[in-house]
């Protein structure tokens, strides 16, 4: 990434729920790139791993409480990244800004994959760090046997 | 029936053994192992210990066959996770949701719970009326908190004291489906007189209600 982005499909309004390590990495970066960000978390002690440009707002609070999704104007958002380490807070948080605020595009970390898989049947998207894992360990498993051969 | 309840706590027991003792067969999915263990010392029912939002933990538990699935953990993300994986996924026709923030009453019935309720909001309004009829007790809200049940004990200076049923005046919302009088239900008929001391089993919409207390205790609420 870097450098701002001039796309016009790039989201200009982000609200990212949950400051951990990949929470704060997405916040830097879609900061970098220009979006404005919101950051959510319960603990205001993570917004500390936020890399030092990060220049959005950040907001302690529990993202499953109706009033901090208010708080953060996830209404008017563009875009929500629900990445909690709790599968069912980024499961609801999606389905909240989705269903009610009409958020246009929303994705939600899901670590289990049997979880994810149903979720993901349901039409909401869905973003699995196992599966990907998995997926990525096996293709790479795959190229090396082929330069072998 | 078969009935499947997440969550743990003093509701869970009770809600259990009651369940059980109806000839229901109870399958309890907790999270805390101490408390599995005492579950399935102390009840008739099946205790699994795990994660209930876990698809394979609520198919283990027997999903597939359940009637109803009942979601009463502290945590509303994990409610509706249960009662949506149980619903949609394993076609449960019946799942109920304890929501503790009363603000996501909206999205769990948009997102397919049969039934959401939020004992925070039940007993403020319990509260609520209590703190201002002392002689109200039992209100059970029902369809949604569209109408309610209650019991009213007229009291002797009461306004409808001495009078005929058919002489009351009640609002178009609100039917009086018993009276106990010593112990004893007598069905209201127009020549029925109603005395001190007399419990009133009241229907009423919400909307009316006010109008109604008025009119059986002669006080005025706010």
């Amino acid at each position: 990434m870097g450098g701002k982005k001039t796309d016009k499909n790039w989201p200009q309004y982000v609200v990212v729920v949950g400051c951990g390590r990949l929470g704060s990495l997405l916040a830097g970066l879609l900061s970098q790139a220009g979006s404005s960000v919101v950051i959510i978390d319960r603990d205001e002690a993570s917004f500390a791993l936020l890399a030092p440009e990060f220049s959005g707002f950040r907001i302690t609070g529990d993202a499953v409480e109706m009033e901090i999704l208010q708080r953060a104007k996830v209404h008017s958002a563009d875009c929500l990244l629900a990445v909690t380490g709790e599968d069912n807070v980024n499961l609801m948080v999606a389905q909240v800004a989705h269903e009610l605020f009409k958020v246009p595009r929303v994705m939600a970390r899901v670590f289990d994959p049997r979880r994810e898989a149903i979720y993901h049947a349901f039409g909401i998207e869905t973003v699995s760090p196992t599966k990907l894992s998995a997926d990525f360990f096996l293709a790479t498993l795959e190229k090396g046997g082929e330069e072998k051969s | 029936m078969r009935v499947i309840i997440v969550g743990g706590g003093k509701v869970v027991y009770f809600l259990a053994r009651q369940f059980a003792s109806k000839g229901h067969k109870v399958t309890i999915v907790t999270d805390n192992e101490e408390e599995a263990g005492a579950f399935s010392r102390r009840l008739k029912a099946t205790v699994l210990p795990g994660d209930g939002s876990d698809p394979g933990v609520l198919e283990e538990a027997g999903a597939r066959r359940a009637d109803v699935v009942l979601a009463l953990t502290a945590y509303d993300q994990d409610n509706l996770a249960v009662c949506q994986i149980a619903r949609r996924w394993y076609l449960v026709p019946r799942t109920v949701g304890l929501i503790n923030d009363p603000e996501n009453e909206e999205i769990f019935r948009k997102l397919g719970v049969s039934v959401a309720f939020s004992a925070t909001q039940i007993i403020a309004r319990i509260l609520e009326e209590r703190a201002d009829f002392e002689d109200i007790s039992n209100l059970i809200p029902v369809a949604e908190g569209g109408v309610t049940v209650s019991e009213v004990v007229l009291r002797t200076d009461s306004p409808v004291v001495e009078q005929e049923l058919q002489h009351i005046l009640f609002p178009e919302g609100a039917l009086l489906g018993g009276i106990i009088r010593d112990s004893e239900v007598i069905v209201p008929r127009g020549g029925t007189r109603l005395l001190g001391g007399d419990r009133l089993i009241v229907i009423s919409e919400s909307d009316c209600y006010d109008q109604l207390l008025h009119l059986l205790t002669g006080e005025e609420s706010e």
